[in-house]
């Protein structure tokens, strides 16, 4: 498989949350600030290409009916490491982040990589499927947050641009909705279109 | 190497092994960053003293329990050669609009005011109930004395200027800061 492709499928293509729709659970409840969004996708990405690089390495070493236990243990051990290096090592990070690293382990784009690629291809396509996917998450996320905190919160990354309150709304989670509705109806204008 | 046959002998392996491995790689890597996790947690909880007193160069720490609430709250006192420079009140308030805890880190002068306040732990609405955090609600306490200073939002009868949209996020914050000047007050002040 040509790996630049897989690399860039994440992006558009396969987008996973604004194509394939998964783990839209951790989507809606981050994206309040873009940096909460980036940090997030960021977390995501490492656990997406650890636990697909593991899942690949083991793919014909565990018999078919417990992959999907396997690959659980295999997820929660790289959340839970994540989890742990952040607390030591950033700890204000994980102060703005704290409730949203458990959230990984339940989120299906992990597992939905490690059952429908990892499972069949060898390692460095696997971590390169990882990569992207990640990146096009992270993308995802921080364009979501971006657009709720300039509308909701009237600033950019934290840097107010306009004195005084927002379109609440948009920092609720009926505008995580209504903002992922936009996304998704651009990004199916954008496909159509390439 | 062909896939593996799913017979009892087989799963039951394979996951035993990939348990035991995964419980190794996770009890080395905490017991690696135990440490520097305790030692994060303690540098936070004195910036937090720090931020809220005036200049120190020693502490007096212990816990008392507060008239209205079931755990104790942290006091600090801090003192600059032998004099009491001000007293640092670790408290906290389960009326939030989240679940978790919020916790607060309320420095007293001698005379009773507010000198500062810091917020150690909250969850929040973001973007709402989180303003506690920004100066402009939080600086609205410094300097007053909560004995001619009703610590409730103007709602409910008192001075404080609620958080736009965030009427119960504010009322926990002045809950935990008069939690800890009760308690503070239990003391006589000291």
């Amino acid at each position: 498989m040509n790996q630049l492709k897989n690399f860039t499928k994440g992006f558009i293509k396969e987008n996973p949350i604004l194509v394939l729709l998964l783990g839209t659970c951790p989507t809606l409840a981050v994206t309040t600030s873009a940096i909460n969004g980036l940090g997030m996708g960021l977390a995501t990405t490492f656990v997406l290409v650890g636990s697909n690089v593991v899942v690949s390495l083991v793919k014909n070493s565990v018999p078919d009916k417990v992959r999907i236990p396997a690959f659980v243990v295999i997820i929660a051990s790289f959340v839970t490491i994540v989890q742990l290096l952040m607390q030591a090592y950033t700890a204000s990070l994980y102060d703005a982040l704290g409730i949203f690293i458990p959230l990984i382990v339940v989120n299906c784009i992990v597992l939905g990589r490690a059952e429908a690629f990892a499972s069949k291809q060898g390692v460095l396509s696997s971590a390169i499927d990882g990569l992207g996917m990640g990146l096009g998450f992270t993308m995802a996320l921080f364009l979501l947050g971006s657009v709720r905190e300039a509308l909701g919160n009237a600033s950019v990354l934290g840097y107010k641009f306009y004195e005084g309150d927002g379109i609440l709304v948009f920092i609720l989670s009926p505008g995580a909705f209504i903002a992922l509705g936009y996304f998704i109806a651009l990004m199916n204008r954008i496909k159509k279109t390439t | 190497m062909a896939k593996k046959e799913s017979s009892l002998k087989n799963m039951i392996i394979s996951l035993v092994v990939i348990s035991f491995v995964a419980s190794l790689a996770l009890g080395g890597i905490y017991s690696i960053t135990k440490e520097p996790i305790a030692l994060a947690i303690k540098t936070k909880q004195e910036n937090a003293i720090k931020e809220v007193l005036p200049d120190f160069d020693s502490l007096y720490s212990y816990k008392l329990l507060p008239a209205n609430g079931k755990d104790s709250l942290g006091i600090n006192q801090a003192f600059k050669g032998d004099t009491l420079v001000g007293t640092a009140v670790a408290t906290y308030s389960n009326n939030g609009y989240d679940a978790t805890q919020i916790q607060l880190m309320v420095g007293f002068l001698p005379d009773g005011s507010i000198q500062n306040i810091s917020v150690v732990q909250q969850k929040e609405t973001p973007g709402l109930g989180t303003k506690m955090k920004e100066p402009k609600f939080k600086e609205q306490f410094n300097k007053k004395n909560p004995a001619g200073f009703i610590l409730k939002v103007k709602k409910d009868g008192g001075q404080v200027d609620a958080i736009t949209a965030a009427t119960i996020s504010s009322r926990a914050f002045c809950d935990a800061v008069d939690r800890a000047y009760q308690t503070y007050q239990k003391k006589g002040g000291k």
